[in-house]
């Protein structure tokens, strides 16, 4: 792990592997939902409205997952001091932010028809909800660090903070009586029938893909930003 | 009385959505990645 930290190793890499991951992503993602809109069952309780699953479950997960990779990242740069560390907790948070919202908003679609309500204050609704909170404020957090100057020590122990509420989140629907049903896909294993089983993993793998892709994309961007700056004050000194 | 819901109107509007908003991430995040590494190299000059 220590060897993939230096930025020159790192953007070596990560030049034929973002767009590796965005264009699979992309193209797995397309004909998961395709298949999904117009190939799967209607399911015998919940008729047409399951085909939300296909994009609701995939957006939970990645909701969940990029504050996993921020504290991952946060917990590498406050231990190593691994200077593309918080980077990559940067580069995760945008793109979780996008899918925890998409998670609520086809959440919400898909309640209206199945419980006759956009929104209930249960458990895991209002965890998830906290999460695109804490996500804001991580955003709004690392921005200030970098505009104003400061330690990037502050937004690690935030993200590290903040990662007790994706344990609450994934327990939720077990802890607390929830209109919300149990976990989809779990590491034992699904109840689903196959022809949603198969095309929720095509989903929720095309989707992964492309958050790969746009975290390597972001992180990308702001390695330049750093090194540009740095090359400007450097000239600015000389001068 | 249950109202009747059309369920298309869900699915379509979720499948929009989340369609519309990854593609603008995705989109964004190259261009945004694009133009940062192309100031990177003009201030080498």
């Amino acid at each position: 792990m220590h060897g993939f930290a230096n930025p020159a190793r790192f953007l070596r890499i990560a030049r034929w592997l973002t767009p590796a991951l965005l264009v699979s992503g992309l193209v797995l993602t397309a004909v998961a939902l395709i298949y999904g809109y117009f190939l799967a069952p209607a399911e015998r309780l919940q008729g047409e409205t399951v085909r939300i699953l296909f994009v609701h479950v995939p957006t939970a997960w990645l909701g969940m997952a990029g504050w996993i990779a921020i504290a991952v990242a946060s917990f590498v740069e406050l231990v190593w001091r691994h200077p593309l560390a918080a980077l990559a907790a940067r580069g995760a948070a945008v793109p979780g932010a996008v899918f925890a919202a998409l998670c609520l908003a086809s959440g919400s679609l898909w309640g209206r028809p199945a419980w006759g309500t956009w929104w209930v204050w249960d458990g895991r609704l209002t965890s998830m909800l906290v999460l695109l909170f804490l996500y804001f404020g991580y955003i709004a957090l690392a921005g200030a660090i970098q505009r104003e100057g400061g330690s990037s020590r502050i937004p690690a122990i935030f993200g590290l903070v903040g990662a007790v509420n994706i344990p609450i989140i994934h327990y939720s629907v077990l802890w607390w009586n929830s209109l919300h049903q149990p976990p989809s896909l779990t590491t034992g294993g699904s109840a689903m029938a196959g022809p949603f089983l198969w095309g929720l993993v095509a989903s929720t793998l095309g989707f992964t893909l492309i958050f790969g892709g746009v975290v390597l994309a972001r992180m990308r961007a702001l390695l330049a930003e750093v090194q540009a700056e740095a090359r400007l004050r450097r000239k600015a000194l000389e001068a | 009385m249950r109202e009747a819901l059309d369920p298309w109107f869900f699915v379509n509007a979720a499948y929009a959505l989340a369609i519309a908003a990854t593609m603008a991430l995705a989109g964004w995040s190259w261009l945004a990645m694009r133009a940062a590494e192309r100031r990177r190299e003009e201030t080498r000059a």
